[in-house]
C-alpha cells in the first residue's frame, strides 16, 4: 500500500476517533484549564507551520519564490475581512501571473 | 463552502492524490484543516506517519466538541457514529449560536449534514478541475494552498501571545526544513504550543 493510501485510510481512522471519543467520555476527562490552553494553541502553531513551510519550502531548500506574494495577498485579503474563497483565490491570481509573466 | 472545498480538492490533486483518495478524505476524515494538512504534508514529501500525527493533532479539537455537543444530542449507536461524523467547526458554532436546546440540535445536524453534502461535492469538482491541469504553478495553485492555511489559521489569532506563537512556530519549522524529513519541521512545533500552554 502507498504512503498516501496509509495517510488517507489513517487520517480518517483517527479522525473519527477524535470525534467519537468526545461525544463518549465523562466530561470531566478533558475538561482541565492546562490542556484547553495547549489545545487552543496546537491549531495555530501547526497551521503556521504549514504556511511557513508551503511558502518558503522547495523540497530541503528555502526559496523566495511567486509563493510569497500570492501569501502576502491573502493575508492583505485577511487583515481587509475578505471572505475565504476571495483570499485563495488572490493568492493563486497574484502567484499564477508572478510565474507566467516573470 | 463550495469554494472552500473545490480548493481542498484541487490541493489534493496537486499534491499526488488521486481523485479517488482526494474525495475519501472529505468523505471519511471530513474536517477541513486536518485534510488540508494530509495533503500538505504529503505533497511536500513527508511519511504518511508525521501526515496521520499532524491530522490527528489537529482533529482534537472536534473531540472537545463532542463533549460540548453530547448532553445537547444525547444519542446512541448508530446515531452517535453519524453526529460523531458531523461533528466539526462549523456545526458546533452553529449550534452554540442558538438560544435551547431544541434549536441546537436542530442547528448542529442542519449544518452538518449540509457543510457534508457540499464539501463532499465541491471536493470533488475542484480535485476533476485540478486534473485537467498540467503545472500547478501556471494556475497559481502552489500559492492557494498556503494561503488556504492563512485563511484557517488568521480567525485563530485573537491575542498578541497567539501572533507571537505563530511567528515562533513558522521560524521553528524553517529552521527545520533543511535538518529533518519532511513533515517533522510540522509536528515539532507541537512542543511550542506545550510549552507556551503549559503557565497561564
Amino acid at each position: 500500500m502507498s504512503q498516501i493510501w496509509i495517510a488517507v485510510i489513517g487520517a480518517s481512522f483517527t479522525a473519527f476517533l477524535n470525534k467519537y471519543f468526545g461525544h463518549s467520555v465523562p466530561e470531566k476527562w478533558l475538561d482541565r484549564p492546562r490542556f484547553k490552553r495547549i489545545n487552543t494553541l496546537v491549531p495555530i502553531v501547526l497551521l503556521s507551520a504549514l504556511v511557513g513551510v508551503q511558502t518558503f519550502a522547495d523540497k530541503k531548500d528555502l526559496v523566495i519564490d511567486q509563493r510569497l506574494a500570492g501569501v502576502g495577498v491573502a493575508l492583505v485579503a485577511l487583515k481587509f475581512k475578505a471572505p475565504f474563497p476571495v483570499v485563495v483565490i488572490s493568492a493563486a491570481i497574484t502567484s499564477a501571473a508572478i510565474y507566467n509573466w516573470f | 463552502m463550495g469554494l472552500y472545498g473545490a480548493a481542498f480538492g484541487a490541493a489534493g490533486v496537486t499534491a499526488g492524490f488521486s481523485i479517488i483518495q482526494t474525495c475519501l478524505l472529505s468523505l471519511l476524515l471530513f474536517s477541513g484543516a486536518s485534510q488540508f494538512a494530509v495533503v500538505g504534508i504529503m505533497g511536500a514529501g513527508g511519511s504518511a506517519v508525521s501526515a496521520i500525527a499532524t491530522a490527528t493533532l489537529l482533529g482534537f479539537r472536534n473531540a472537545l466538541y463532542g463533549l460540548q455537543m453530547a448532553p445537547i444530542l444525547k444519542v446512541k449507536g448508530i446515531k452517535r457514529i453519524l453526529a460523531a461524523q458531523i461533528t466539526i467547526d462549523e456545526s458546533t458554532a452553529v449550534a452554540t449560536l442558538q438560544e435551547n436546546d431544541t434549536d441546537r440540535k436542530r442547528g448542529f445536524y442542519a449544518t452538518g449534514i449540509g457543510v457534508y453534502v457540499f464539501w463532499n461535492m465541491f471536493t470533488f469538482l475542484g480535485a476533476l478541475g485540478a486534473s485537467a491541469i498540467g503545472n500547478p504553478s501556471v494556475w497559481g495553485l502552489d500559492a492557494a494552498v498556503p494561503a488556504a492555511f492563512c485563511g484557517l489559521v488568521w480567525p485563530r489569532l485573537k491575542n498578541k501571545t497567539h501572533f507571537i506563537v505563530s511567528a515562533a512556530s513558522i521560524s521553528l519549522a524553517l529552521i527545520l526544513t533543511p535538518l529533518t524529513p519532511a513533515g517533522i519541521p510540522i509536528i515539532t512545533t507541537v512542543l511550542l504550543a506545550v510549552i507556551f500552554g503549559w503557565k497561564k
